[in-house]
């Protein structure tokens, strides 16, 4: 079972599509996840993400600023 | 997806630079087709050319098309340069700076590294998190918004190549002359204590090792995020602006807005505040106001202060800031912004 957290506010949208990405993307390759949504500033800020959105897989900070293409997301699970 | 669009979405990567050479060409060609094409338009309906429905169609056919080529030729550009720019990057060029030196280049950073409003706070954080001076972070914190390649763009299609320079340079020193003028005024004891309370962290600079075919994706992934969610502004924008063109009368707005009404930067500069909104959405409607009479002074510093001076924002901005740091920040900013309002209204034309 893969970790991964998505972390953003949620006021532009973008951390909300990257969690559907990688739920959808998941779900097609039969990966099991547990997804998790961090949005407090300050568990984003302790984490290291400067830009939002940011992804964590596994405790391994892999993405952050923008949503990720598609290939990416598939790369990571 | 079939065959040949799949190896026609291939075709940038395999062959970046002939791909750019092609788009700039095609770009070309395509402005300088837009007048005719709108007026040959405007001919084709039935419309009277003068009439104050012809004048509003002819104007929004024209300009809608102009502003989005120009927006999305800008941000293509801007995609690309943003990939020499990371966050991580502009931070550990930042750290340790000393004031003045580092306020310029701050707000200049301000200018190309990407930047989403969103993400202002976790990157206020980073930066302070890494050793960047206040003031200097918050230099950057106000050019990055305030001249973005959005409103630059806009301007330069709507008002010109001067007008857009003008704005650049004046957000530049208004970020510049806050940020310093913050920092002498040492008000680090004003950050949130659960900010100060955070982990140190050293910034490192990662190599940027992109290929041109990167960076053209990095561009029109850029173009495709920009301009999709903008575009709908801009129509509503331009058309508000189509209509005040075709049915206000001329001069009407010089009473109010105009030169003449000293009041009219400061309230320009209040009314703002509450108003959150990007580049895109403002910028026709402040041509249009342009148009009917408003002097340039109070119609810049209105939008300076729309974009840069936001209560959304500031909400925001709180968690990190204590009050009176907060209330320092807006005051600083908000005179900065006043003051070239007075400047451009009496200065310039």
């Amino acid at each position: 079972m893969r970790e991964v957290k998505v972390l953003g506010t949620g006021c532009c949208g973008n951390c909300q599509t990257t969690a559907r990405l990688i739920e959808e993307v998941a779900l097609a390759r039969g990966v099991e996840i547990r997804l998790e949504k961090v949005e407090r500033l300050e568990d984003i800020a302790a984490a290291g993400v400067m830009r939002t959105p940011g992804v964590i897989v596994d405790g391994r900070l892999v993405h952050s600023g923008g949503v990720p293409r598609r290939e990416v997301v598939e790369a990571w699970l | 997806m079939s065959e040949l669009a799949l190896n026609a979405r291939a075709w940038p990567r395999r062959h970046p630079l002939p791909f750019l050479g092609v788009a700039v060409v095609a770009w070309l060609a395509l402005y300088r087709a837009l007048g005719p094409l709108s007026e040959a338009l405007v001919g084709w309906l039935p419309l009277e050319r003068d009439s104050h429905l012809g004048s509003a169609v002819q104007f929004f056919l024209y300009d809608t098309p102009k502003v989005l080529l120009l927006l999305a030729g800008v941000v293509f550009v801007m995609g690309m340069v943003n990939s020499y720019f990371t966050p991580e990057r502009t931070r550990s060029l930042l750290a340790g700076r000393a004031e003045g030196v580092g306020n310029v280049m701050a707000a200049s950073l301000g200018v190309v590294t990407p930047f989403c409003s969103c993400s202002a706070v976790p990157l206020f954080i980073g930066f302070v998190q890494a050793g960047v001076p206040l003031g200097i972070t918050l230099s950057f914190l106000i050019a990055a918004p305030m001249v973005n390649e959005v409103a630059l763009a806009l301007l330069f299609a709507l008002f010109g190549w001067k007008i857009a320079l003008l704005y650049m340079a004046l957000g530049l020193t208004v970020a510049i002359v806050a940020g310093w003028v913050i920092g002498r005024l040492k008000m680090e004891h004003h950050l949130e204590d659960w900010v100060r309370q955070l982990r140190a962290v050293r910034p490192e600079n990662e190599p940027a090792r992109l290929s041109w075919a990167d960076r053209i994706d990095a561009g029109l992934a850029s173009v495709r995020e920009i301009v999709g969610r903008v575009w709908p502004y801009i129509l509503a924008g331009i058309a508000v602006g189509a209509a005040i063109h075709g049915y206000v009368p001329a001069d009407f707005l010089a009473g109010v807005m105009g030169r003449d009404a000293w009041w009219a930067v400061p309230l320009a500069v209040l009314v703002g505040v509450p108003m959150y909104s990007n580049a895109a959405g403002v910028i026709p409607v402040v041509e249009a106001l342009l148009a009917k009479g408003a002097a340039l002074g109070t119609v810049l510093a209105f939008m300076m202060s729309v974009i840069a001076l936001s209560l959304p924002e500031m909400i925001i901005l709180r968690k990190v800031l204590k009050l009176r740091l907060l209330a320092t920040f807006v005051g600083v900013v908000a005179a900065g912004i006043l003051l070239v309002g007075y400047a451009f209204n009496l200065f310039l034309l």
